[in-house]
């Protein structure tokens, strides 16, 4: 807990302007076959904030944020009730075509999953497909989203190394900087750091405080200390249902539900 | 009292070991009996067939003198063969492949199809001849030629192709696609920049072996009625042709002595051609091995 | 300042193309798909509809039961089809008999007893010996095997069932090495531990905990193995013989189905003859004992698989 609290001195206060909403989630419900993952799942998510999702293991956290962009449907057997508004439209609309939607919001993985290719090429790889050919184009978008990952005067020299041969830590923002280059409105990380060490967790950390003022993020984390960090608002999964959802100093501070506390507090999870 | 005797135990516990000394020689035997069966192979068919190998052997055509039988038009046929088996069974094998492992929903069609390409691997290839021989030889009225030869050996290790296509894709890791539909790519696209660049050492390895299974197939060959004598070479895929093993085969089946050693050195031919595919598979295969 | 990425993917062109061709790639993978079912497709109507023609000219009754074929005859054609199986049935029986023990011992060699390096040489080794054309087999049959047994049985003729017997089992026994292999090394490594902890010899390990383990996959391996020996042609053809008997003489020369295919296709039988149409009505019964084999196999293999 102390650790937690002093995180949380550190952090500005949440400011309480009136932000637009990114993702407005409306009686969700989700099922994989018959296990019921995700309950009544209603969240009112804004723009240019870090919105973190704890929870333990199994909560359905994951399964919500893979929710947001429609990965999770590459799941078979999954099957959806409810409304997820992404910039006021259902993006479960017959007519939204997921292409669209994912090309929006960006996702960075649990593992890093760099493509087996160059660094250049892995960056250049979103604008590409979304048909931007020109040379000079990409160059200037790949420098531009390996600086904003901070990891360009890493590989600036060697841009034609497979990117396997970077450290986790490094290929890791090798992904982030992928999914920048096609400039998202949203980026979705998925436990991004659960496979770093603490030094290159601490590295992505500070890097998504930097990228919020650009970007909305929103981000599933295994670890109660880095929701504190970094989060403006938390929201706390249990069982497939939504138990508390506010300001982050709020929940991890005077959290109104006891189940949030005895989570937090450690006593399970 | 106990009914375990811990002295019985280890005094039998001798000729356990020796029963296991022994199997454990007998096993070993029979492996070595198995290489043994390789080696005599090989030494037989080198010693008989060295003598006849000269250049004159590589560009004579055949002949009803031993000494003059030449093996260009064999030679050369093979390779129009394979101008014709490899495009047709990569580009059916690949495309199934993907099919089955990508877009395929898992339902009973998907079932089936699955259990159709196992049990075609099982299909003798002179069923295959007869296959060739009444849809692409007198249906198609294709005749003896290279187009109507190469499309019954395409079929023939098409099986094997998309087996091990399925498996190339397959072992790409599921995070590479994620990473790519992540970003709005299409599914097309992903299998296209992602998967197949990802899977095709796997492909093109299990693709040249099953090459090199066509290569020396005959059955199939003599059923659809490939000519052996041939004095001239094909000019397209429309001509007839003659092929290694086919000619191998009518030499070896000549009462003649000095045919037999014609026919060892036609197998020598063989032999190399195959040796030559397999190193390329293995040098792909350990050149591209474990990336991610 | 310049446009952004999203404004430059809004504008560019090809979307209309993109969806067209992600609508459409499924159907065209789906038939490329298709074209192995096709393939089996055609495989069982060819055969059907030329046998059906035979099947005019000949009754199924004389086809199944008949004991003498004798298609070359001046006088009368007989075409009943039990020698040419009995001929296939020599051959792979004499092929399992070498091939069976074998393959199976190598197998638990190559699982049980040998080392890391061994089983790296002799694995690649046993598939060179599988990725042998069989009518390289059939010349080492008939040049080299035959010679070596008439020197040691003199009643041995040049044409026989023993010799492409035997070839045929050496053809088969990395089939039944490797796939037996697969499925003894597929029994965890936890029970093998368990039963050495007891003090078990690694035979008494290998024969009476994998080797019953790994029966179904052993089974299958055989059985499979069979199917190749019953529809292999080309070591039959060189070495086997072309006289269709009636006999439980392995000595001398015989025909299988496969080499009677093979004898009819060399020659000039014009289409549309009896002969013509025999081959199909060979080849289907070929068939039906191959795919017989094959899902035999399956059954074997999925029944009685072992749960770890």
């Amino acid at each position: 807990m102390t650790t937690i609290k002093t995180a949380l001195t550190k952090k500005e206060p949440v400011q309480k302007t009136d932000k637009k909403s990114v993702y407005l989630t409306k009686q969700l419900n989700l099922w994989y076959g018959d296990n019921h993952a995700l309950k009544n799942i209603d969240l009112d998510i804004k723009e240019n904030e870090v919105t973190a999702i704890i929870g333990p293991s199994g909560c359905g956290k994951s399964t919500y944020i893979k929710t947001l962009n429609r990965m999770v449907e590459l799941v078979p057997s999954v099957k959806t009730s409810g409304q997820i508004l992404y910039r006021d439209r259902n993006i479960f609309d017959k007519d939204y075509g997921v292409e669209e939607l994912r090309t929006r919001v960006g996702m960075v993985f649990q593992k890093p999953n760099p493509f087996p290719k160059s660094i250049y090429d892995n960056i250049a790889y979103g604008p590409r497909i979304h048909g931007i050919k020109n040379k000079k184009i990409l160059n200037e978008i790949v420098e531009k989203s390996l600086r904003g990952a901070a990891i360009w005067e890493e590989v600036k020299d060697r841009l034609d190394e497979n990117a396997y041969s970077l450290s986790g830590g490094q290929q890791q923002r090798i992904c982030i900087a992928r999914a920048l280059a096609i400039e998202p409105d949203v980026i979705l990380m998925d436990e991004p750091t659960s496979a770093l060490d603490p030094i290159s967790t601490l590295k992505i950390e500070e890097l998504v405080q930097e990228l919020k003022k650009d970007y909305s993020i929103i981000i599933v984390t295994h670890n109660m200390q880095q929701a504190a960090r970094i989060s403006d608002k938390t929201a706390f999964f249990l069982n497939g249902e939504v138990i508390e959802y506010d300001d982050t100093d709020t929940i991890f501070s005077n959290p109104s539900d006891k189940r949030t506390e005895d989570y937090i507090s450690g006593r399970f999870g | 009292m106990r009914y375990v005797e811990q002295e019985k135990v280890i005094k039998r516990m001798n000729g356990r070991l020796v029963v296991n000394t022994i199997f454990k020689g007998l096993f070993m035997a029979a492996t070595l009996l198995a290489l043994l069966a390789l080696v005599v192979l090989l030494y037989r068919i080198i010693t008989q067939g060295a003598s006849h190998l000269s250049l004159d052997f590589l560009m004579n055509f055949a002949s009803r003198f031993p000494e003059k039988a030449g093996i260009k038009a064999a030679l050369i046929g093979s390779l129009w063969l394979m101008a014709v088996v490899a495009p047709t069974s990569i580009i059916l094998g690949v495309g199934s492949a993907i099919y089955l492992e990508e877009y395929a929903k898992q339902n009973k069609l998907t079932t089936f199809i699955r259990l159709n390409i196992s049990n075609l691997a099982g299909v003798p290839s002179v069923v295959f001849g007869l296959l060739g021989l009444t849809i692409f030889v007198r249906a198609f009225s294709l005749g003896n030629s290279i187009l109507a030869a190469g499309f019954t050996m395409s079929l023939l290790i098409l099986p094997v192709i998309i087996v091990a296509s399925q498996e190339a894709i397959r072992s790409v890791p599921k995070e590479l696609r994620d990473a790519s539909l992540g970003m709005g790519a299409t599914k097309w696209q992903t299998v296209v920049n992602i998967i197949l660049p990802a899977a095709i050492p796997g492909i093109l390895t299990g693709s040249i072996l099953a090459l090199s299974r066509a290569i020396g197939e005959t059955a199939p060959l003599i059923v659809i009625g490939i000519p052996v004598i041939i004095q001239f070479l094909p000019r397209g895929v429309f001509d007839t042709f003659t092929a290694l093993p086919i000619q191998i085969f009518d030499w070896a089946s000549r009462p003649q002595q000095e045919f037999q050693v014609v026919a060892a050195a036609g197998i020598i031919i063989l032999m190399i051609f195959l040796l030559i595919m397999n190193s390329i598979a293995v040098i792909i295969r350990n050149k591209f091995q474990k990336r991610y | 300042m310049r446009t952004s990425v999203q404004e430059m993917i809004a504008q560019s062109k090809g979307k209309k193309n993109k969806k067209f061709i992600e609508k459409i790639i499924p159907w065209i993978l789906l038939l490329i798909a298709s074209v192995s079912v096709l393939t089996t497709i055609g495989i069982v109507l060819t055969l059907i509809i030329e046998t059906i023609t035979f099947f005019r000219r000949v009754s199924v009754f004389d086809f199944v039961f008949g004991t003498t074929w004798l298609p070359f005859s001046n006088k009368e054609e007989l075409y009943g089809i039990l020698p040419l199986i009995v001929g296939t049935l020599k051959v792979t029986l004499i092929a399992v008999i070498v091939a069976v023990p074998i393959g199976i011992s190598a197998a638990i060699y190559l699982s049980e007893y040998a080392s890391e390096t061994v089983r790296r040489i002799v694995k690649p080794v046993l598939e060179v010996l599988a990725g042998i054309p069989t009518i390289v087999y059939g010349f080492f049959a008939l040049t080299f095997v035959t010679p070596l047994l008439q020197t040691f049985f003199p009643e041995i003729k040049i044409f026989n069932a023993i010799s492409p017997g035997i070839v045929v089992g050496i053809m088969i026994i990395p089939m039944i090495a490797s796939l037996s292999e697969d499925a003894m090394s597929a029994v965890p490594r936890s029970i093998r531990d368990g039963a050495l902890a007891m003090g078990s010899t690694k035979f008494e390990v290998a024969w009476k905990i994998i080797v019953p383990a790994a029966l179904s996959g052993i089974i299958a391996s055989v059985v499979l193995a069979v199917s190749r020996a019953i529809g292999e042609t080309m070591i039959v053809s060189l070495a086997g013989g072309s006289t269709p008997k009636f006999d439980g003489d392995f000595a001398g020369s015989i025909q299988t189905m496969t080499a009677y295919i093979v004898q009819v296709s060399k020659g000039d039988a014009g289409y549309g003859t009896t002969i013509y149409y025999s081959i199909y009505a060979v080849g289907f019964t070929l068939f039906l004992f191959t795919m017989l084999m094959n899902i035999l196999a399956q059954y074997v293999s999925k029944r009685f698989r072992e749960e770890y």
